[in-house]
């Protein structure tokens, strides 16, 4: 069953509709409600490995539906520690939950200041509004 | 209705083999096949009635109207089937010496002299086997091409207009080229502002389709072709929509230097569920050097192969090509020959008509004189009632006709991409526009009509995104997976055509 | 002639509801510099009846497997095929078909792809199959392009005895792709594992036909098991008409198993369409090239098949799609699927052992010099006939026989070597004229 739209307002945003949680020098990434649903159900997401580098800005990841494919883009840099694998057994998790089971990366952060780049919650919806 | 495989008896057989009475020799044991494959194992008339009743729950040309916006569904002559089947054809090993295939080598040598006339071009090679092959032997010219000038590492970009089908950008990447896409202007062309920027030393070439997947002619072609000359890029078109202009405007007099022709589109070889198809290529003078081997030539003594091409690219499929595919699409050329004009403005006339009709009814993007096919949109009626383009195409399977392409092109939101063809009666013609201004009531007054169509089919609306994530893909015999306890997911709207 | 179906009335009125006065108005978006302002330098139009004429007239200029005694072979072979392949195929509602877009209207389509698939991982011992691609060549580029992605390699291998077409055109593809292709002789007729595995190093696979471009049975577990060794994927080019007699690649360790399919029940037509096939473990399905049928249900329960795993494919992922390859050879693939249901699994073994043992036969009576005279063979093999082997076609063919392929135009220093192929439409009877006629242009 799809999530109902929200975007929580303790996450910082991608205009490209990524989402991290920061936790320290770690941080949790996802994709939005807007991006889940613009999407549809997921059925396969093609995960990085544990390990690997991922660059603010650059993809790291690809979800997929029946209709459509797309990158997901890093909101800041950093080393994959953790991959969901909830999500790479169950794509639809995504749909589910975006924010919460719906997670798909944790990452240790290599740059933390690039924090500073992205949108709050505001930004984000007036984002929304705009595109 | 049952797979063969589950109508399949131990023991049960059609064929037999001829005894030849001789002794059969060992396979070493290492070699030999362990456990025989589950093939059907079934009789004659099964398979006869198996493939009928498969053929009941398909539809072709032969059932009705199929206006596949770009797949130019037009009528298939019978005449062409029966000749592709002449034994001299039908029958000819390819490896057969030059002068024991003189009548099919003129045949080859005969059909690129006409589609070196039909594109403005000088050399035509047959060998590709598809449009989509073509279109990476021609971008395979293009760095053959640049190659030989020293330009191979500087020219690295193909422009591509985001009307375009994804074989073009596709093809750009298994050539090793990399994408400029281009963005389209409010009638339609290609924005000539965003291009101007876009096209210089890097660029090696254009892929276009002209008229576009919107059906339109780009009325700046002849700046467009100014501006890649200038910055010494080659031309590629995309043969995809030719049915609009043979004998009106070729490819080669709009400034293209290689062009594919779809021999299953323009020059009716029957698609065949899916395929085969023929892409040949023509080319201007200069790319010619670089054309896949053999070359089919004509020599004094006769017709013939030659391989002497030291600057070839190489082959691209086996042999000189689809050969039958060149025997149905020739006879189609030679039955019009220069009538092959009054071909395209009937179904351009066709595409028009039909426009006319419908323009009242559906939003149309793009408001001008369409070519041989024409995009309307279902937004209004997604907006108003929430039906969607896919709706109207499910809908109209109840009406008999097969649905255009939706969905196509992506610039279009909620596209419908008509495209009728020359070969259709004005009562087809009418019959469509009734049913399509008939479900444009529907989807404002009863829209739960559109959304449970079609209706009485063998199957209703198929889940896709269960087909995805079960990927049940052959059957599993004893082991094969029940599908029907599964939770249904919702119907998705993507690109279904082209 | 042609195929318009419009009355001039019909055409006035059409005009008027458009809102013009002529067709050429219609093409008002046309600048006049890009017209053309000639007719079409074309024959005029000819009639069903003078096409007819005209097309045989031209087909009697060639010479086809029934006008000779053909011997000939190397990829495409004569082989017998049913009417009922005929029968099928020319089902308009199949036969006129475009891709099956529209479940529901194309179920046929579907089901027929699904039950080929079948077919196809059946005989190649594999867990996923395409709806088909152009033919035996361009899968082994596919094949290319699923390793190189898969492994991260930009290596390919291919053994010199597999066909020279297949060879040639990933040669051609291999710029584009970005790969490098390396080739690993043979040995007397058959591939040395030792020197695959040292080649297969650092390589994305290794290609190999079995039976190879030679007729002789290459250790082909041996070769999978190097490639393997090698990290390299292993790929086997095979003949679907040997598997009812040879071990299926999957059996053997092979990652994806390709071939040309035209041995099953396509005609010759002088080199297509056929259907090439591409087999691979369930590892590469997000990999393949094209089309894929995948079964499901509509809200009912009711069973039905679907075009799946679309976004591998070029119309929703484009520039990184798998493959630019949209039409395929779907009508071939459905005859294969017939032919392979009108055999059923007895008849595929019966096949394969008809061929050899025609072979068999033909070794001894011919009673000439086999170039590899070790190695097992299947359906041909490769003799010396001790002149030029171009002339021995040519003095044979002017006795009625066309006594195989002259192996030198791929193979240097075989100038003089045939490649002879067995078919189970051949007889003992036409062994014994082949025979007789080859002594006799031996000794011109």
């Amino acid at each position: 069953m799809a999530a109902a739209e929200s975007y929580p307002d303790d996450l910082r945003y991608h205009p490209e509709h990524d989402w991290a949680r920061l936790e320290g020098d770690e941080a949790v990434f996802g994709i939005t409600w807007f991006a889940q649903d613009a999407l549809g159900e997921l059925v396969h997401f093609e995960a990085p490995e544990e390990g690997a580098i991922v660059s603010k800005d650059q993809s790291y990841a690809e979800v997929e539906s029946v209709k459509a494919v797309s990158d997901v883009i890093a909101p800041l840099s950093g080393e994959v520690l953790e991959v969901n694998s909830a999500v790479t057994d169950a794509p639809e998790t995504v749909n589910e939950d975006p924010y919460g089971a719906g997670w798909l990366v944790r990452v240790r952060l290599s740059d933390p200041d690039e924090v500073d780049s992205l949108l709050d919650l505001e930004a984000y919806k007036q984002h929304l509004v705009d595109a | 209705m049952k797979l063969i495989y589950e109508k399949s008896r131990p023991g049960r057989r059609a064929g037999r083999l001829p005894d030849h009475g001789l002794p059969v020799p060992d396979v070493p044991e290492e070699l030999r096949r362990s456990k025989a494959p589950r093939l059907p194992e079934v009789a004659e008339p099964d398979i006869v009635r198996h493939f009928t009743e498969l053929s009941t729950r398909n539809y072709g040309i032969d059932t009705g109207f199929y206006p596949l916006g770009s797949c130019t569904m037009k009528h298939n002559p019978r005449v062409n089937e029966r000749l592709a089947a002449l034994p001299g054809f039908r029958d000819l090993h390819p490896h057969q010496e030059e002068e024991g295939a003189q009548g099919a080598l003129r045949l080859c040598w005969e059909l690129q002299e006409v589609l070196a006339e039909i594109s403005g071009l000088d050399a035509v090679s047959l060998q590709p086997a598809a449009g989509s092959q073509g279109e990476l032997t021609g971008l395979m010219l293009m760095r053959a091409y640049f190659g030989e000038r020293g330009e191979d590492e500087q020219r690295r970009k193909i422009v591509i207009p985001d009307t375009a089908h994804g074989t073009n950008p596709a093809s750009v990447t298994m050539a090793g080229y990399e994408l400029t896409p281009v963005k389209t202007d409010p009638r339609g062309n290609i924005d000539i502002e965003d291009l101007e920027g876009k096209v210089d030393e890097h660029t090696a070439g254009l892929m276009l389709t002209n008229p576009s997947t919107l059906g339109l002619f780009d009325e700046n072609i002849e700046e467009i072709a100014r501006t890649f000359r200038r910055a010494g890029a080659l031309m590629y078109y995309d043969g995809a929509n030719l049915n609009a202009v043979c004998g009106i405007s070729r490819p080669g007099d709009m400034g293209f230097d290689i062009v594919h022709i779809n021999l299953h589109k323009t020059f009716s070889q029957p698609h065949g569920g899916g395929g085969p198809g023929g892409g040949p290529i023509a080319v201007a003078k200069r790319l010619e050097p670089f054309l896949p081997v053999p070359a089919i030539v004509r020599r004094n003594e006769g017709y013939g192969f030659d391989y002497d091409r030291p600057q070839t690219i190489g082959k691209v499929r086996g042999f000189a090509g689809p050969f039958g595919v060149f025997v149905r699409s020739y006879a189609f050329i030679l039955a019009y020959g220069p009538q092959l004009r009054e071909m395209s403005e009937v179904a351009v006339l066709n595409a028009n008509y039909l426009l006319a009709r419908l323009r009242g009814a559906y939003e149309l993007p793009f408001d001008r004189l369409c070519m041989h096919e024409f995009v309307l949109s279902a937004r209004p009626f997604k907006r108003e009632r929430g039906t969607t383009a896919l709706d109207v195409a499910k809908r109209l399977m109840d009406y008999g006709f097969h649905p255009p392409t939706v969905y196509f092109p992506l610039v279009v939101p909620e596209a419908l991409m008509i495209e009728p063809t020359e070969t259709e009666t004005k009562e087809t013609l009418d019959a469509f526009a009734d049913a399509m201004l008939a479900i444009a009531e529907e989807a404002a007054e009863e829209p739960d009509v559109l959304k449970g169509a079609p209706h009485g089919l063998p199957v209703g609306r198929l889940d896709e995104v269960k087909a995805a994530k079960r990927v049940v893909v052959r059957y599993g015999f004893e082991e094969h997976p029940d599908l029907s306890g599964q939770p249904a997911a919702a119907v998705v709207q993507a690109p279904k055509g082209v | 002639m042609s195929y318009l179906a419009l009355t001039e009335a019909d055409r006035e009125a059409m005009l008027e509801e458009i809102g013009v006065s002529s067709i050429e108005e219609l093409f008002v978006d046309l600048p006049a510099g890009v017209r053309l302002d000639r007719d079409l330098d074309l024959r005029p139009a000819m009639t069903e009846q003078e096409l007819t004429a005209y097309f045989e007239e031209l087909a009697s200029q060639n010479a086809p497997v029934g006008a000779e005694l053909s011997f000939l072979g190397a990829g495409m072979y004569d082989h017998y095929v049913p009417a009922i392949v005929d029968t099928v195929l020319q089902r308009g509602e199949l036969l006129t078909a475009y891709t099956p877009y529209q479940p529901e209207l194309s179920q046929g389509v579907l089901q027929a792809i699904f039950e080929y698939q079948t077919a196809i991982c059946e005989l190649t011992g594999m867990d996923v199959s395409n709806a088909s691609g152009y033919d035996g060549t361009t899968v082994a580029a596919d094949a290319c392009f699923i390793a190189k992605h898969a492994t991260g390699r930009t290596k390919v291998v291919l053994t010199e005895a597999t066909n020279p077409q297949v060879r040639q055109v990933v040669r051609t593809y291999a710029p584009g792709f970005g790969l490098e292709v390396v080739e690993v002789p043979h040995r007397d007729g058959a591939t040395d594992p030792d020197e695959l595995r040292a080649a297969s190093e650092g390589a994305a696979c290794a290609i190999f036909q079995h039976p190879n471009f030679f007729g002789v049975l290459e250790p082909a577990a041996e070769l999978a098991a190097a490639a393997s060794d090698a990290e390299a994927l292993a790929v086997a080019h095979v003949d679907p008409l040997s598997l009812g007699v040879l071990e299926a690649p999957g059996h053997y360790g092979c990652a994806l198993a390709i071939g040309e399919g035209q041995s099953a029940g396509n005609a010759l037509s002088y080199g297509g369409p056929h259907f090439g096939f591409l087999a691979a473990r369930s590892d590469f399905i997000r990999r393949m090239p094209g089309r894929i049928v995948g079964e499901t249900t509509d809200a009912a329960g009711n069973r039905g098949y679907v075009l799946t795993l679309q976004t591998r494919e070029q119309h929703i992922r484009r520039e990184k799609a798998t493959s630019n390859i949209t039409t395929n050879q779907t009508l071939l693939a459905l005859g294969g699927l017939v032919y392979l249901s009108w055999l059923g699994p007895e008849g595929l073994r019966e096949v394969g052992e008809t061929c050899m043992a025609l072979a068999e036969h033909a070794k001894n009576r011919l009673g000439l010099p086999l170039l590899f005279a070790d190695g097992t063979t299947f359906k041909e093999f490769a003799i010396r006939v001790g002149r030029p082997a171009a002339e021995v076609v040519r003095d044979a063919r002017e006795r009625g026989v066309h006594p195989g392929y002259a192996l030198g135009r791929d193979y240097p220093g075989m100038d003089d070597v045939l490649l002879v192929a067995f078919t189970e439409k051949r007889t003992a009877a036409e062994i014994d004229r082949l025979a007789e006629v080859l002594a006799e242009v031996q000794a011109l």
